[in-house]
């Protein structure tokens, strides 16, 4: 692996390289490498530069108001956010998972895989596919996705249309694009209309189709670069996700499945309640993000990575049944190892979820339970709760506390990009060692550190934004001095800016 | 394909503002369209949206209109708001995942072939836009004039938009 590379021994004789901020992932987050005279790599890091003060955010809160109040931590995954409270929600009104109305469990899952297809498809068609597409070392012109709906209209416009259809579904179960209030304690707040579900049911065997479409597309994408795509940024990790009882592939509710490098089990259908037990969250001086870690292994060897790749490891099969091909298709790519460790496999695994998700709003569709039946839920109060599922990144946790007049007295949440912090900071460095080290640091390689963190499609910070933020600005300063050595600018036009000091 | 998601019962005026109402100032995009939603004489021909961030999908809101609102917070503003005409442009804000109104214009020409709607961005000034802050004072007397302006754009003749608005571009609003 490359620890060796998070901490240079003689970092006052090395010059230093920064990324920042790392474009096209969601949020602030900065690369710095220390380099020696002749351009090896010495250290490499990834930082989180904006500290988000989640919980504080949430104590002082009536816990009814969570499930609205949470989506705003995220622009990009409200509803993660919004299901994750919700569960929590639903213990402290004395309801455990098992034991939601079976409408209300339904019209949730159709509300998450609806988040997961559109988060996953805004991600891949919008963010990585030009990457892929036209290669990471391209014109910088080309990298984004006018210019793939220019060369590539068919495939972009597609990722558009996908990316509607899950904010539909959204809009549609939870009743507004944005701010909806889908799920409350202990159940939903309404059922499907007929007229919502056949407004869905027209495009599902459209979006199904092309969904099948897109995994063929970046298996072609992927098989047609070997063995390069399965060595890029790759890492040997252990992999924690949820899973359904019988061993499938879940998102919204199971127990917690770990596996190492090997595909060997750490742990199989743990009750995420007992969360403590199982993780524990390191902090490093130099970055925001904790790096958390799976107790039984230890700092060293327990951190693990999480999302859709974590997931299509771990999973025995997945319960629909053309995404269950594709999984058999992509495991077999491997050869006869046990996990896919290719840090670029996360774009294949996106993909055949997002298969999955189509297949599964096609099911749910189907469904009379969607349509009406018992949606709430009551039962005795209770002062704790935790809420776990499986957000389009990965694992997410929430875990609250009450006190007695319903108020928020305690709030800690685990946010997947949290639990991928390690893996990103390990393909980071490989990255830099293995592409890099020794070479002149131009603006496509420094994109190859980009390619790396966006395959895990982070998302660093929350929903703010504002006009007039410079994307993307390189320095190379003298670690000693400070002085600047060299810079290389983004401009709003495209224009890349290299000036040598 | 039936397309149900492309059959869009358009109002013919959008109004489209971005921002997290839990993020300070970045509030001043959704709280600008509530006022809008109490204050507008009639809502018949007018549609009021809000997102956190404008994203691909939102070319797909601009079909079959003759006029485009954006609304943000800015940090780029020096008086309390400004107006701007939009063209299609393809910016860098294609490498994040929030997306310029321009750049939204033009994956809207991308997709469907056609100059976009008539479109402007509505810039209010922002200062502080920390999770869990309130609206900072400044921006309340902000959002009021920009909310003044809004009404005043939005219920005129729509022949009449261009002429307010670059009446306002030149200082004589």
């Amino acid at each position: 692996m490359y620890e060796h590379l998070e901490t240079a021994e003689n970092r006052a004789e090395l010059k230093r390289v920064v990324v920042d901020p790392v474009s096209r992932v969601e949020g602030h987050g900065k690369v710095t490498l220390l380099v020696d005279d002749n351009n090896i790599v010495k250290q490499a890091r990834l930082h989180i530069v904006e500290f988000r003060g989640f919980e504080r955010f949430i104590q002082g809160r009536p816990y009814w108001e969570l499930p609205v109040l949470v989506q705003r931590l995220c622009g990009i995954c409200p509803v993660s956010h919004h299901l994750a409270a919700a569960k929590a929600i639903d213990q402290l009104a004395g309801i455990d998972p098992d034991d939601l109305p079976v409408s209300a469990d339904k019209l949730r899952r159709l509300l998450h895989f609806g988040q997961v297809m559109q988060s996953h498809a805004l991600h891949f068609f919008h963010l990585s596919s030009p990457d892929l597409l036209f290669g990471f070392d391209s014109d910088i012109s080309k990298r984004n996705i006018v210019a793939v709906l220019a060369e590539h209209t068919d495939i972009g416009l597609k990722g558009v249309k996908l990316r509607k259809y899950g904010q539909e579904v959204i809009r549609m179960v939870s009743g507004k694009r944005v701010h909806g209030t889908g799920a409350i304690a202990g159940g939903m707040n309404k059922a499907l209309s007929i007229t919502e579900r056949d407004y869905l049911l027209a495009d599902i065997d459209q979006m199904i189709a092309w969904s099948q479409d897109a995994v063929a597309l970046i298996k072609q994408v992927h098989c047609a670069n070997l063995p390069y795509y399965d060595e890029f940024a790759t890492i040997k990790s252990n992999y924690l996700g949820l899973i359904k009882p019988n061993g499938a592939l879940e998102l919204y509710h199971g127990g917690i499945r770990a596996k190492t490098a090997e595909g060997d089990t750490i742990t199989d259908h743990y009750d995420y309640c007992q969360y403590n037990d199982l993780i524990h969250e390191e902090v490093r001086s130099w970055s925001y993000m904790k790096f958390p870690y799976l107790l039984s292994l230890g700092k060293e060897n327990g951190w693990y990575r999480v999302g859709p790749l974590a997931r299509v490891n771990n999973c025995d099969f997945i319960d629909t049944p053309l995404a269950e091909a594709a999984r058999v298709e992509f495991k077999a790519h491997g050869g006869q190892a046990a996990m896919v460790h290719s840090t670029l496999a996360f774009h294949w695994t996106r993909l055949i979820e997002v298969l999955h998700c189509a297949e599964s709003i096609k099911l749910l569709l189907n469904d009379p339970d969607i349509l009406g039946g018992e949606l709430v839920r009551q039962g005795e109060k209770r002062y704790e709760g935790i809420g776990v599922i499986e957000a389009p990144r990965g694992t997410l946790f929430h875990h609250y506390q009450v006190d007695e007049n319903d108020i928020v007295t305690k709030a800690n949440l685990i946010v997947s990009t949290t639990s991928n912090n390690m893996g990103m900071n390990e393909s980071v460095r490989q990255v830099a060692a293995e592409y890099l080290s020794g070479h002149e640091l131009t603006e496509p390689l420094l994109n190859n550190l980009e390619v790396a963190i966006r395959a895990y499609d982070p998302c660093l910070s929350c929903a703010t934004h504002a006009l007039g933020k410079m994307p993307l600005k390189l320095e190379l300063r003298s670690w000693q001095s400070e002085d600047l050595l060299a810079s290389l600018t983004k401009h709003s036009d495209g224009r890349i800016e290299h000036a040598r000091i | 394909m039936t397309d149900a998601l492309n059959t869009h019962a358009s109002k013919p005026v959008l109004v489209l503002a971005v921002g997290n109402p839990s993020r300070g100032d970045d509030a001043l995009g959704p709280l600008l369209l509530e006022k809008l939603e109490s204050g507008l004489p009639a809502l018949d021909s007018i549609e009021l949206l809000t997102d956190f961030q404008l994203q691909i999908e939102h070319a797909m809101d601009l079909q079959n209109r003759s006029l485009v609102l954006f609304v943000d917070a800015s940090v780029a503003v020096e008086q309390a708001f400004s107006l701007e005409a939009l063209s299609p442009e393809r910016d860098d804000s294609f490498t994040s995942h929030a997306m310029t109104p321009a750049a939204v214009l033009a994956v809207y020409q991308m997709v469907y072939h056609e100059p976009p709607p008539p479109s402007f961005l509505l810039s209010i000034r922002g200062e502080a836009f920390e999770l869990g802050a309130e609206l900072s004072a400044l921006a309340v007397g902000y959002l009021e004039e920009a909310y003044q302006f809004s009404l005043q754009f939005l219920t005129q003749e729509t022949e009449h938009k261009p002429i307010l608005a670059e009446a306002l571009m030149e200082g004589k609003y």
